[in-house]
């Protein structure tokens, strides 16, 4: 059985660029280029409506949450927009920083800081680690953005969903930061000339916090932390509950996102939280294509691709087993079947990948 | 020393698009601008060397197809993060309906 090391400064990292895992060549299913121009053809429309619902949405839950507040009755309206808070935003810090989302950059600009700031990512750090996870996606010791390593951390991944390790990860590294500081993984995939930013970003955040809290002493009430920082830990169930879903008990070391992602079938709340992102082979097949043109892109390669799970709950019959096996042992994956219809994965060059015994 | 190579027919690119051009052991871009006009630069992305062959033009913007970074293709600068140094740019010129590159 093989350990592994998930840190980007350890043995595992240096292996993957000696194997030449590391910045390599991955899959692609065929499409014709102009099918392709089309697909990733930007338009601020969609995202401009989706922003008006998510905004207007948030400013009326938090509006009837005050009003009702400290009433048990608040309760709803608070859980409702901790989802919009702790779990929409991710999946808009994740296509704004892809800046796909709107046609417009400056609109891009503007959700992702925002993002940003209510998930507690730094937006300079965030955006470089999200650059290597799509070089590297599960790639070990190469992706700093893997969520269920091997064994997987299940204590970790459930205290997760009330946002408890990610979110003290979050407000920790914005101090650091903020006293002038970069984490030495950090340094290792953001370029010198940007590091500075990530340092001023983070100043901005503790003044943010800081006038939060002040005005929470002032009221003698926590309500203020209710409208901002809280939301980050009791709305993140959401986000967690899709994110786990994008690779959690699929291979890894592999250079083919059929055999690393996952594409699920889900109701149409979760997919305006989640911004489509359930079609996630897609969207690391071509992080080009933004999301609300993810449904199109399904159906013109849907025959290349793994038959995706049909549900949230057919995606978790498939990830608990997985995982739970993965406790006692590291090397068990899923490798899920292609259809008739799809080019074969290339056993040649995952060789050490797939010569464990899976599903 | 640089020349002018024939680098591909004017139909050979759409308009708003752009074409890989290989030439030697170099690999190239080849732009056609919304406005009709031709550029080129080095074909692969400063940041993590992937081609730019399949990214999306738009305007005077190639945006690379892996990580969604931007260059301006008239001058090369890097626009938006994670591309950080600029793109080479070369001079083109279009003689009937060929476009000629100066390598």
């Amino acid at each position: 059985m093989t350990k592994r090391d998930y840190s980007l400064l350890g043995p595992d990292s240096e292996r993957a660029v000696e194997t030449g895992l590391a910045t390599a060549e991955w899959y692609h299913t065929d499409i014709p280029r102009k099918e392709m121009k089309a697909l990733m053809q930007r338009s601020d429309q969609p995202a401009i409506r989706d922003a008006i619902i998510l905004f207007g949405s948030m400013i009326v839950l938090a509006g009837i949450g005050i009003a009702l507040w400290p009433s048990w009755s608040s309760a709803p309206f608070w859980l409702a927009y901790g989802v919009l808070y702790g779990s929409a935003m991710d999946s808009r810090w994740h296509e704004c920083g892809h800046g796909t989302a709107f046609k417009t950059p400056w609109m891009n600009n503007v959700v992702y800081q925002i993002a940003s700031f209510c998930m507690i990512r730094n937006p300079v750090s965030w955006r470089w680690s999200h650059a290597r996870h799509h070089t590297d996606t599960i790639i070990v010791g190469r992706d700093p953005e893997i969520v269920a390593m091997r064994p997987p951390a299940l204590f970790r991944i459930f205290l997760n969903f009330f946002g408890i390790f990610d979110a003290l990860n979050g407000w920790k590294r914005m101090l650091l930061n903020a006293v002038g500081n970069l984490d030495p993984e950090e340094a290792t995939f953001i370029p010198e000339q940007e590091q500075h930013k990530v340092i001023g970003v983070a100043r901005v955040w503790v003044l943010i916090y800081l006038a939060t809290i002040v005005l929470a002493v002032a009221m003698q009430s926590i309500l203020p932390l209710m409208v901002i920082g809280s939301p980050r830990l009791y709305g993140a169930w959401h986000h967690v509950m899709t994110g786990i879903m994008q690779h959690a008990g699929l291979a890894e070391d592999v250079l083919d996102h059929r055999l690393n992602s996952r594409t699920v079938y889900i109701n149409p709340i979760s997919r305006f939280v989640y911004w489509n992102m359930n079609y996630h082979v897609e969207h690391h097949m071509f992080p080009m294509v933004p999301y609300h043109r993810l449904p199109e892109l399904h159906e013109k390669i849907k025959h290349d691709l793994p038959a995706p799970n049909t549900s949230i709950l057919d995606a978790y019959r498939e990830i608990w087993p997985a995982l739970k096996r993965q406790l006692r042992y590291e090397d068990f994956f899923v490798k899920r079947e292609l259809p008739g219809s799809a080019r074969p994965y290339r056993e040649d060059l995952h060789e050490q990948a797939l010569s464990v015994p899976a599903e | 020393m640089a020349e002018w190579i024939d680098a591909c027919a004017t139909d050979d690119i759409d308009e708003e698009d752009l074409i890989r051009f290989d030439h030697g052991d170099r690999t190239f871009a080849i732009y056609r601008s919304p406005n009709d006009e031709f550029f080129c630069t080095d074909g692969l992305c400063t940041h993590e060397q992937v081609h730019l062959e399949d990214g999306l033009v738009m305007d005077y913007v190639i945006e690379c197809p892996k990580h969604n970074g931007q260059f301006d293709y008239r001058t090369g600068e890097a626009k938006r993060a994670p591309v950080c140094a600029n793109l080479g740019t070369y001079p083109v010129k279009v003689e009937g309906d060929r476009v000629f590159v100066e390598i």
